[in-house]
């Protein structure tokens, strides 16, 4: 059992290093042969990426061992028709896969939160603000936009509608929100769309999207599979533009309530 | 962990199975917790550092064609070889012979397989060569990012249904956790350094480049590669 898992974790480490492998070539190569300086602080950066890839590997050894497969055979045992009729041979419509949409958003929601990439961005969106960004309120309200997206995801695969229509209301839906945000918040709410999808939900979301076109009756797996993974990057973009303005309007509250008190006075 | 309390909750409530072997989930738990820290220890060491320093001596050495073929290597060299990015061509590829686009045999989709992943790769290093530009000029973001959008919704239009669905996953795929962080600090080191950008507006929006550009030539990939056949 641990012996497996060792073996398992090397080959892990193995395949991030290959992974990684080009990138390590290009910062390296560019670094000697275009900058010609010697980077500071080297061996703490060399220790750092050791981190990077012992860090990563762990991680994805864990998810493989823990929480992929559970979440797969979930993912097939909620929208599987026998599940979901109790057993009974009666026509089932869209309303009958409540928990698939319930168990959508919950485990787009806390993808999320575990994703590292979102964590990163997370970390530098506060060190530059200030503070006046928060690395959880912003991780917090990504979550909630990839748990919207995704459940919605679900309900289209579910119902069969056309996925460039609600791709297009989302987009839509996005402008309108660009003209009225802050300068400042918009293209860390692009970011975060592109951020939201990467080790951890795609293989989850991507399960639960073939899984369930494959057992819904009248889907294809291949037609009908793709596209959740859409839906979970463009709405947290409406989610943390939503989030700004929310903060926003709360300090201006703030504001004109301290006003009037000064006017009391 | 959120994770588990979700899957314990609709393992236990809704489907009211018990576990499959516990013994392993525990180790993977703990896994999962230690490498998240880990990579984040090594984050703030290595790859926000090296990025910021990467940007800096950019800048000041002041090639723009140097600092342009970085980041359009970057862009590219971390795509063509991302596992979610082959296994999603591969899946590409299967969907295509299936529509008769291309012919059903193994060279067949192995060659639209790996054009796809060019196409992709290349598309996201011409993006955060873009970004990098937009950076430099100080170009506002939305009005290239609403624009893309609507080039987007125009051509899907004419895009073959079976490709519109892969094409718009394309561009979660591209971006992976090492990516993100080093382009990020690549981006907040470069409008630190310029003088007259600010870090929170023009720092940001390199993977939104890097997310986008994806879904508009894999579209533009199945328009063609229907045309042609």
């Amino acid at each position: 059992m641990m012996i497996e898992l060792m073996y398992f974790l090397m080959n892990t480490i193995i395949s991030t290093v290959i992974d990684i492998l080009p990138i390590i070539v290009i910062l390296f190569g560019f670094q000697f042969i275009i900058i010609r300086k010697k980077i500071p602080n080297f061996k703490k950066i060399i220790i750092g990426f050791i981190y990077v890839l012992l860090g990563l590997s762990l991680f994805l050894v864990g998810l493989d061992e823990a929480l992929f497969p559970i979440g797969q055979t979930m993912a097939y045992q909620l929208s599987d028709p026998d599940f979901l009729t109790g057993g009974l041979d009666i026509e089932i419509g869209w309303g009958d896969y409540i928990w698939v949409y319930i168990f959508a958003a919950a485990i787009g929601f806390s993808t999320t939160i575990a994703e590292p990439s979102l964590i990163a961005v997370a970390i530098k969106a506060e060190e530059i603000s200030g503070g006046g960004i928060k690395s959880w309120g912003l991780r917090g309200a990504v979550a909630i936009g990839v748990a919207v997206g995704v459940s919605l995801g679900t309900f289209r695969i579910v119902s069969g509608t056309s996925l460039p229509l609600y791709i297009m209301a989302a987009y839509i839906v996005v402008i309108i929100q660009t003209y009225f945000a802050s300068k400042t918040i918009i293209p860390l709410a692009y970011d975060t769309g592109g951020v939201t999808t990467s080790t951890v939900t795609v293989p989850v979301v991507a399960a639960l999207g073939l899984g369930l076109a494959s057992s819904v009756p009248g889907r294809s797996a291949l037609l009908d599979g793709f596209g959740l993974i859409a839906f979970a990057s463009v709405f947290p973009i409406m989610s943390v533009l939503a989030y700004a303005k929310i903060a926003d309007m709360i300090s201006l509250r703030q504001a004109a309530n301290n006003e009037g008190k000064h006017d009391l006075d | 962990m959120p994770i588990v309390l979700v899957i314990g909750f609709f393992q236990y409530v809704i489907i009211q199975q018990p576990f499959p072997n516990l013994e392993r989930i525990l180790p993977g738990i703990i896994f999962v917790v230690l490498g998240l820290a880990l990579f984040v220890q090594g984050l703030e060491m290595a790859l926000f550092p090296l990025g910021e320093s990467m940007a800096n001596a950019f800048a000041k050495k002041g090639s723009l064609i140097a600092l342009l073929s970085f980041a359009f290597c970057l862009g590219f060299g971390t795509t063509v070889a991302e596992p979610a990015l082959i296994a999603v061509a591969a899946e590409a590829a299967s969907v295509a012979a299936k529509g008769g686009v291309i012919a059903v045999n193994d060279d067949a989709m192995a060659s639209y397989a790996t054009n796809l992943r060019l196409v992709v790769a290349l598309s996201v290093g011409v993006a955060v060569m873009l970004g990098v530009l937009r950076i430099l000029k100080g170009w506002p973001m939305q009005y290239i990012i609403i624009g893309g959008y609507i080039f987007v919704i125009i051509i899907t239009n004419f895009a073959p249904a079976n490709i519109i669905g892969i094409a718009y996953d394309s561009g979660g795929v591209t971006t992976s956790t090492v990516t993100v962080p080093l382009v990020t600090a690549l981006g907040v080191g470069l409008s630190k350094t310029i003088r007259g950008r600010n870090p929170m507006i023009d720092g940001f929006g390199l993977i939104a480049f890097a997310s986008l550009s994806p879904v508009i030539f894999v579209l533009l990939f199945g328009i063609v590669t229907a045309a042609i056949s």
